[in-house]
């Protein structure tokens, strides 16, 4: 069972590899390969939803890699899979031969492959290799067109902020641990930490989702990031990368239960995001802008649905949002390719041209607009009606995003189904690319079912979240008629100017500002310090370092001319002081000494004659010699006694 | 084994030596290539015979001079096996690498060689004396090729690089002087110190002689503020150089942390633990910031080891913290450490090749006089997007295996100072990608400083042949750790028990 779920994440990743490293000579195969191991892929998917398999490998010390997929996890794999393949297929017959296919299908494998892995980890370890890789593959896909160094610039954008929003996760999986309550770093397991760590844990794991799904703060970055090609967008933007986040917090629902303020932090941000990043998108005239930023709000909804528990309102909303923002963001690629703009005043009319482009794209803004009786529709009101359970408020600002939905969905089908006047420049579409548009409409349509019951019923048992609370007819029928009335009243309005402050329409069109904020709040300061650090280090470090060895020297050189010439002048003198010493012993004491030594030796030769003297040989002299001696002793002998 | 896998490199240097000057340039080379060739088989087969949690294995233990106490005395665990395979890793890359080597390719062979004794025998050693002869060896064959194969203003950086690094290696040798005088009987035998942790209890000796030990060790890992050498001997140094440089002198200053500071000095290692946590943490922060500001190409790649120090530092120290937490995170704090030293010597020392075909090509590091490589260097790029990448710890690569690791084990014990330290892996980010975006994309411009080369032959197949298993093993290393991490964790349980003392 198990090997199922490995080659689910090791096929994507292994071919992925192997094509971005063979390069250009892989490219003719490239297509073929990438299409035929989607294909794999997304079998192996439904087999894994089917079947639900886990797996486990020894990785860390006590912390092992495992996978699993379960109700949650199926509905990803199989989704990220399937807009893969479409994508893909899209992107087989859309690529020149000039492109270099074999680097772009092997990025898109790998980043499909960590993806994989990121919604089937079950500990935090894995889900961050997963979560990381996927976003240094955005970075290589986003700047796929290298050339351009805009490119690369919103490429680094990209992958920096996400991977600042990374560092929660790290300090959450050493929270966890820290607490040794975490066991083996299981999203599960973490709802049951103690604060503080409770905390940062519920800190970091939203910070992490915020950052890759782009909620605000950050959500900057995916405007940046639709420099990338447009079949990038619809996989990255739609179906994965910034559905990780939102799935990540569905998933660990219990933890933002439990850390007491997760829940509503992550609450009230989805909806502010959804209402602000909806103004965003209404303010656009630029059709993947419009989409980016209608990503951000699409996704707010998820991040609203997490933070109130509506578990299966949320997965719902992810599942039908992938498949209509895949399919737009391909009909934008379509149309930048035959048109050679993205801009929404230039594509006026663009739907007439390609009339299956046309409809396929109507389904797909339909879909996003929310309304009846389209899937976005339905599962905005499961999940919202979590929202009612939990504050009314939150619901009110729910319903006025789903009415910005309709608006911005409206604006961009007006821009593209007005008459215009015709032009003879627009290049034809490639026949390869609708077929899997077709089949992500169908998508849109078909799963329309899965929001009504009984279907959501099961659908909720699947994803093991039973209990919601399900919307009442009366919410279904508010939320439809006011999309519709919101539709209506943008098609009637057109493409006149809204009467609002400049200042307001401004923001609004730059993204309220969110990159310059980050630029003057984060990175020029970072840049700033970096500059004075380098500073610091070749100005007063290493010239402290140079300076004591010069001091060194000099102390050196001082010691050689002052305590050096002292010391040879003394040791000179010394020298001199000793040959004066030996001169002087020489000139007076060794005369006396040798003086000296005479005078003993002529003493002893005196006292040698002197004592001869009684040496005469005759015997009575002796005698009278000893007498004299003994007598001497014996008067000696009696005084002394 | 060892005595063999040691010396045989300083061997062939004398034969080498030995041979007179008329003896063609490419049997050096290929002789070169096939010593280091033999040494990694060499080091490959001691693994194999390695069990994991042996403790040491393939001890040798001779008479050196008794009289002071100073013995042959060599062995391998599980911190120094995993050092080993790197540093012989990396010297056959290096001798793929200089196989267009021409300038007296004779001495050049001969100092690695030799260069690679020392290196080798450092990481055997079981002796203080002996150590310290292997430490201080490797700063002179060091030298020699800085000064004589490096840059423009090699001399100089040379000279800077050895007077700081001997100085440090003096304050290394008082060190150990006091652990000798501490012990009785008097002994350089680090296991023997090891068991008798010579100065518990005495906290103003024990703290000297750590601080001397610490700032030995620091001047050669290097820890701000003693880093300052190490820019501008990796600047001047040829690549080869600085691959090692990097790759593996570098390792012998946090080497010593773990196999002499933290067993032989625990009562000392835990109360001044926190000073090196801020060490690290300074490291870590300084290192990037200052590598983001940079405009040179290798001196960047050279503070970004100030960086991928800085988080070994932290680890050592948060591991102090015996008392909080539990032990599985200072556990694996340590073995993050030992990893980050085998991840950081690949990956730097790919970096460093690359920085090495750069100069080749255009004469020139400074980033600012190249743009869109890629259009004509496309495999070139390719290779160092991926050793950046592996640099900043992507998941995938040993970098990431080993950070990973460090930041969990560490958080617990030092929050803030985690904290802190994990900011370093979105400046690094940052640096490298700035980096790649300059060099390689964009439009094609060439450096145009007189004498350049207009054209950029992409990498060539001796480049590739030693770049390309660095980055292989650090994938090897990023996917399935296991048989790395199986050596180092017996061993790094025992040093927390030995800390813990």
């Amino acid at each position: 069972m198990s090997v199922l779920l490995w080659a689910l994440i090791a096929l994507p990743l292994a071919a992925g590899a192997l094509l971005a490293l063979t390069g250009r000579a892989a490219d003719r195969v490239a297509p073929g390969v990438a299409v035929g191991v989607g294909v794999a892929a997304l079998g192996l998917a439904v087999a894994t939803a089917v079947r639900q398999p886990a797996a486990e490998a020894p990785l860390l010390e006590q912390l092992p890699v495992r996978l699993a997929v379960d109700g949650l996890s199926g509905v990803l794999v199989v989704t990220v899979t399937a807009v893969t393949l479409a994508v893909l297929l899209y992107s087989a017959a859309e690529f020149g031969a000039d492109e270099a296919r074999a680097r772009f299908f092997g990025l898109m494998l790998l980043f499909a492959g960590s993806m994989l892995v990121a919604v089937t980890a079950v500990t935090l370890p894995v889900l961050l290799m997963g979560w990381e890789v996927m976003g240094a593959t955005s970075w290589a896909l986003i700047g796929y067109w290298w050339r351009e160094p805009e490119h690369t610039a919103a490429a680094n954008t990209a992958f920096l902020t996400t991977r600042t929003a990374d560092i929660g996760l790290y300090l959450a999986a050493g929270a966890a641990l820290a607490s040794g309550q975490g066991g083996t770093l299981t999203l599960d397991g973490l709802a049951r930490v103690g604060d503080p760590w409770l905390s940062l844990i519920t800190a970091g794991v939203i910070a992490a989702a915020f950052g890759k799904s782009a909620q605000l703060p950050f959500s900057f970055w995916l405007s940046r990031a639709m420099q990338g090609p447009s079949p990038v967008s619809a996989l990255l933007h739609s179906a994965a990368m910034v559905v990780a986040g939102a799935y990540l917090l569905l998933r660990t629902g219990t933890l933002l239960d439990a850390s007491g303020w997760g829940s509503d932090v992550v609450a009230w941000t989805g909806a502010a995001t959804a209402i602000a990043l909806g103004l965003v998108a209404v303010a656009q005239t630029d059709l993947k802008q419009l989409l980016a930023a209608s990503t951000c709000a699409q996704i707010g909804f998820m991040v609203l649905a997490a933070g109130v528990g509506a578990t299966t309102g949320g997965t719902l909303q992810l599942v039908a949002h992938a498949a209509a923002k895949g399919l737009l963001f391909l009909v934008a690629g379509v149309w930048l390719a035959a048109w050679g703009t993205q801009r929404l005043p230039s594509l006026r009319g663009a739907a007439r041209y390609h009339r299956a482009v046309g409809v396929i794209c109507t389904v797909g803004a339909v879909s996003l607009a929310g309304l009846p009786p389209l899937s976005l529709w339905a599962a905005k009101d499961v999940l919202l009606a979590g929202a009612l359970a939990r504050d009314p408020w939150l619901y009110a600002a729910g319903l006025a995003a789903a009415v910005l939905s309709a608006v911005y969905s409206a604006k961009l089908l007006w821009f593209v189904w007005h008459p215009a006047a015709r032009r003879d420049d627009v290049r034809p579409v490639p026949g390869g690319v609708v077929p899997p548009l077709a089949v992500l409409a169908v998508a849109c349509v078909a799963l329309t079912p899965l929001a009504f019951p009984p279907v959501l019923d099961a659908f909720g048992r699947v994803l093991g979240a039973p209990g919601r609370p399900a919307p009442h007819a009366w919410e279904l029928a508010a939320s439809g008629a006011l999309a519709l009335a919101a539709a209506g009243a943008t098609w009637t309005w057109g493409s006149r100017r809204l009467p609002l402050p400049p200042q307001v329409k401004a923001a609004c069109r730059d993204w309220l500002g969110l990159e310059r904020a980050a630029h003057a709040l984060v990175v020029s300061p970072v840049m700033w310090t970096a500059r004075t650090a380098a500073t610091l280090d070749d100005r007063i470090l290493d010239r402290g370092v140079s300076r004591t060895a010069t001091g060194a020297l000099h102390f050196a050189r001082w010691t050689n001319s002052t305590v050096e010439r002292a010391v040879d002048r003394s040791v000179s003198g010394t020298a001199r002081g000793g040959l004066h010493l030996a001169r002087w012993t020489n000139g007076v004491l060794e005369r006396a000494v040798d003086g000296g030594v005479g005078a003993v030796a002529g003493a002893a030769r005196a006292l040698g004659r002197w004592a001869r003297r009684p040496q005469t040989g005759q015997l009575h002299q002796y005698l009278a010699q000893a007498v004299t001696g003994f007598t001497v002793l014996a008067v000696v002998l009696v005084l002394v006694r | 084994m060892l005595t063999v896998l040691v010396f045989a490199p300083t061997a062939v240097a004398l034969v080498f030596l030995g041979l007179p000057r008329r003896t063609p340039q490419t049997l050096f080379r290929t002789v070169w290539v096939a010593a280091t060739a033999a040494e990694l088989a060499l080091v490959i087969a001691l693994w194999a015979g390695y069990r994991s949690g042996g403790g040491m294995q393939y001890e040798v233990r001779t008479r050196w001079i008794p009289n002071a106490g100073v013995g042959y005395h060599v062995g391998v665990d599980g911190l120094s096996l995993p050092l080993l395979a790197m540093t012989c890793v990396l010297f056959f890359a290096c001798a793929l690498y200089s196989l267009r080597e021409t300038r007296r390719i004779r001495e050049f062979a001969a100092l690695f060689l030799f260069l690679q004794t020392t290196c080798l025998g450092l990481f055997v050693a079981l002796d203080l004396i002996l150590f310290f002869v292997f430490f201080d060896l490797s700063i002179v064959a060091m030298y020699f090729i800085i000064v004589g194969w490096g840059h423009r203003d090699a001399a100089r950086a040379a000279l800077k690089f050895f007077l700081y690094t001997f100085i440090g290696s003096l304050a290394l040798l008082l060190g150990f002087i006091g652990l000798y005088l501490a012990a009785s009987p008097h002994t350089f035998d680090m296991v023997e110190l090891t068991k008798q942790n010579p100065l518990a209890g005495r906290s103003l000796y024990g703290g000297l002689v750590l601080l001397a030990i610490v700032v030995g060790l620091a001047v050669k890992t290097p820890t701000v503020p003693f880093h300052t050498w190490l820019p501008p001997a990796h600047t001047e140094a040829p690549a080869v150089g600085s691959a090692i440089l990097a790759g593996v002198l570098l390792k012998m200053g946090t080497y010593g942390f773990l196999r002499i500071a933290m067993p032989m000095l625990p009562d000392a290692w835990r109360r001044y633990a926190l000073v090196l946590v801020v060490i690290g943490v300074v490291s870590v922060l300084h290192g990037a910031l200052v590598a983001l500001a940079q405009t040179d190409f290798k001196r960047m790649v050279a503070y970004t080891s100030v960086n991928h120090m800085g988080y070994i530092i932290l680890a050592v120290g948060a591991a102090a913290a015996t008392a909080q937490g539990p032990v599985q995170a200072r556990s694996l704090a340590i073995t993050g450490s030992v990893t980050q030293m085998v991840s950081h010597g690949l990956i730097t020392g790919a970096l460093f090749l690359l920085a090495g075909v750069l100069y080749d090509r255009g004469r020139t590091h400074d980033m600012g006089a190249y743009s869109g490589i890629a259009v004509a260097a496309p495999v070139f790029a390719a290779m160092t997007g991926v050793a950046a990448f592996a640099s900043l710890g992507l998941p995938g690569f040993s970098g990431f295996i080993a950070e990973f690791q460090i930041f969990t084990g560490s958080l617990g014990p030092r929050p803030v100072a985690t904290a802190l330290c994990v900011l370093g892996i979105v400046l690094t980010a940052g640096l490298f990608l700035r980096a790649l975006q300059q060099i390689f994309m964009g439009p094609l411009r060439l450096p145009d400083a007189p004498g350049t080369p207009r054209t950029f032959p992409d990498i060539r197949l001796h480049e590739s042949a030693a770049i390309v298993p660095l980055l292989v093993l650090a994938v090897i290393l990023g996917v399935t750790p296991r048989f790395l991490l199986d050596v180092i964790e017996p061993a790094s349980q025992a040093v927390l028990e030995l800390l813990a003392r």
